[in-house]
């Protein structure tokens, strides 16, 4: 079985790599609750692979023979809550920066960082004018 | 008082802070009253905490009464005290600095809540004696920090937030895969435990590697050399209170968590980790100052000088000798102080002066002498001039690397120091020095007709601007203290012996 989780959680983080690197917020979003799950898959084969039988005392017994290892369970179900929270709070505040910005494109949310006499990283040319961004998108 | 009270008050605080201020979501002036008690609490309980361990005693409890490696544990040794301690200093300084600006916009904003959640997630972070608790308290720390910075719905502060937002969850979510090959490779996260079970894995390369892996991720967070961009996106367009919060803690939390995981967990061998870590604090402090050099608005200049500084924490464990640990201890904690009062004073510059942008303030010395002589404090100390607080933190570590023979690493420190103290001339000659624009002149009226707003601006920058003067004129009981705690980080049988006396002795899992 971890050969196949290994390939899955790889598979994973390649997609969630590839979402996360998107000029656009909303993949951008998408690749983080992929990339989550990944890790929690990754916590979920760091406690083993091995019996699904539930760590419960038998009556009549004081030890466990074999059981399922709990702390990843308890780990991983930690990992899920936090993941979810911070994705909730993502998207709405993903959400709120289009509504303000009327942009999805991280390459044109320049509100805190704006282009002062041309930049390597970003388009040359006034972004904000509308009228140039044919070009821009022409020349790239 | 018991240990198990000792290391829950300072979290109990924040958390009860937190509770109530959001209980009492509608009344600002109640928030107000809970949130100062909380931070007040927060300070008195860390002051009991460095008492109870200032004399080389490691405090630990386990929650629960469960057995270590099984239980949570909490661990307080010096280092975890000191950074309590100005916690709460801090969490007092810029909350009540908090209450003069624009605090109504930021109480709609829920400013109370997510401060002493920031609080709450910074000393869990401190104390907490478990990995996996530390990527909790991270979390915590996190959140309350993407609401902070959002808060004020602004454009410049949501296209900021998406960019802080982004690359701090890429960070975490390392840091979560991270603890999940260390669980796989140990099978335990208590980090007493680690520290024992780490050295005995027969495939040491795989320590290393983990190790590299946790130096990703909380580089990420203290913001190291090729993983620093999310600060100089974000910090700038935060308030003055909440910029200054973030400056003196967050970053910090990251260099805690590498401080402490690379003299208990892992080791800096000569052969690999020490030589990375020593590359990234050199070219940290590079790129950072330089970051300085290039901008005129004060408070990008002083969050790329955040950067900056993180190189010097990172020397001490790169050399990795007893007095360069003690540097860094020592670093952190009169940063700390600086750090916050300069964004703190950056903040009353932009009330008398009517902008952060330099171009657009001017003659501040002129009308308000006591500004000026308020900014040199902390401004010359970052920038290491004796006899502040700077000059004795670098030189511990500067000295430190000499010794051990790290002349590049000695000398890149000295030479940022000398751009250091260019950025800050800079900020002292423009808003300072030159004449006052018309709109620098008018902000400057209404500002000194607001006594009641002036004094509570100034005052905390004044208490913290005293600590700075004290750590460098009596550096040596300061320094002493460091010393100190770095012994006790490099002995790593205390730690392990403090958190296995505190419940029953370890029993190792089938």
């Amino acid at each position: 079985m971890e050969p196949i989780f290994a390939i899955a959680f790889g598979v994973m983080i390649a997609a969630a790599a590839y979402m996360v690197m998107s000029r656009n917020v909303l993949r951008v979003a998408l690749g983080f609750l992929v990339m989550s799950n990944a890790a929690n898959l990754a916590i979920f084969i760091a406690g083993r692979m091995g019996t699904t039988v539930p760590p419960l005392i038998a009556s009549g017994q004081s030890s466990i023979e074999s059981s399922a290892n709990p702390l990843p369970q308890a780990l991983v179900l930690t990992a899920i809550v936090i993941s979810f929270a911070l994705a909730a709070f993502t998207m709405v505040l993903f959400e709120s920066a289009h509504r303000r910005l009327n942009t999805l494109d991280t390459e044109r949310m320049r509100e805190a960082e704006p282009i002062v006499g041309g930049s390597m990283i970003a388009p040359k040319g006034d972004i904000t004018d509308p009228r140039r961004q044919p070009q821009v998108e022409a020349a790239r | 008082m018991t240990p198990h009270l000792l290391l829950t008050l300072p979290v109990a605080f924040p958390l009860i802070g937190l509770a109530l201020c959001a209980l009492f979501w509608r009344n600002h002036k109640l928030q107000r009253a809970v949130s100062l008690l909380a931070s007040v609490g927060l300070l008195s309980s860390s002051v009991a905490l460095l008492f109870a361990t200032h004399d080389g005693t490691v405090i630990a409890t386990q929650f629960g009464s469960w057995a270590a490696p099984f239980g949570i544990s909490f661990v307080a040794d010096m280092f975890a005290a000191a950074m309590v301690l100005i916690t709460g200093i801090m969490a007092v300084a810029v909350g009540v600095y908090g209450l003069a600006l624009d605090a109504e916009e930021r109480e709609r904003a829920f400013f109370h809540p997510l401060y002493q959640g920031l609080l709450l997630g910074v000393t869990g972070a401190f104390l907490t004696g478990d990995i996996f608790n530390l990527y909790v308290w991270f979390e915590i720390m996190l959140i309350s920090s993407f609401g902070l910075l959002a808060a004020g719905g602004g454009k410049e502060q949501l296209d900021a937030g998406v960019k802080y937002v982004a690359l701090n969850l890429i960070a975490t979510i390392f840091f979560l895969i991270s603890v999940a090959f260390l669980y796989g490779a140990t099978g335990t996260l208590n980090m007493a435990d680690l520290a024992r079970t780490l050295p005995t894995i027969e495939n040491q390369g795989l320590v290393t590697t983990l190790g590299i892996l946790f130096l990703l991720a909380f580089g990420a967070k203290a913001a190291v050399f090729p993983l620093f961009f999310w600060l100089p996106a974000a910090y700038h367009t935060a308030s003055a209170p909440v910029v200054a919060i973030f400056a003196a803690l967050l970053t910090k939390v990251g260099v805690y968590a590498i401080i402490r995981s690379f003299t208990l967990m892992f080791d800096t061998d000569a052969g690999f980790t020490g030589p990375v870590i020593a590359v990234l604090a050199g070219l940290t402090m590079v790129t950072g100052v330089l970051g300085a050099a290039a901008h005129f608005d004060t408070r990008r200049i002083l969050s790329f000088h955040i950067i900056s500084q993180i190189g010097y924490m990172l020397i001490g464990i790169a050399v990795a000798t007893p007095l360069a640990i003690a540097g860094s201890v020592l670093y952190v904690i009169h940063h700390i102080v600086v750090k916050a009062n300069l964004f703190l004073i950056a903040g009353i510059v932009d009330r008398a002066g009517g902008s952060f942008h330099l171009k657009e303030v001017g003659g501040l010395y002129r009308t308000l002498p006591w500004l000026g002589i308020l900014f040199l404090i902390p401004a010359l100390s970052l920038a290491g001039l004796p006899p502040l607080s700077g000059f004795w933190s670098k030189f511990t570590v500067i000295k430190a690397s000499f010794d051990a023979g790290h002349l590049a690493l000695a000398a890149t420190g000295l030479v940022v120091g000398a751009l250091t103290l260019y950025s800050m001339l800079k900020i002292w000659n423009e808003a300072f020095w030159k004449a006052a624009p018309d709109a620098s002149v008018d902000a400057m009226r209404r500002f000194s007709a607001d006594r009641t707003t002036r004094l509570i601006m100034v005052a905390p920058a004044v208490a913290l601007a005293a600590i700075t003067l004290t750590i460098g004129l009596a550096a040596e009981p300061f320094v002493d203290f460091s010393m100190r705690a770095a012994g006790q980080l490099l002995d790593k049988s205390v730690y392990i012996d403090a958190v296995t006396a505190a419940s029953r002795p370890f029993e190792r899992r089938p």
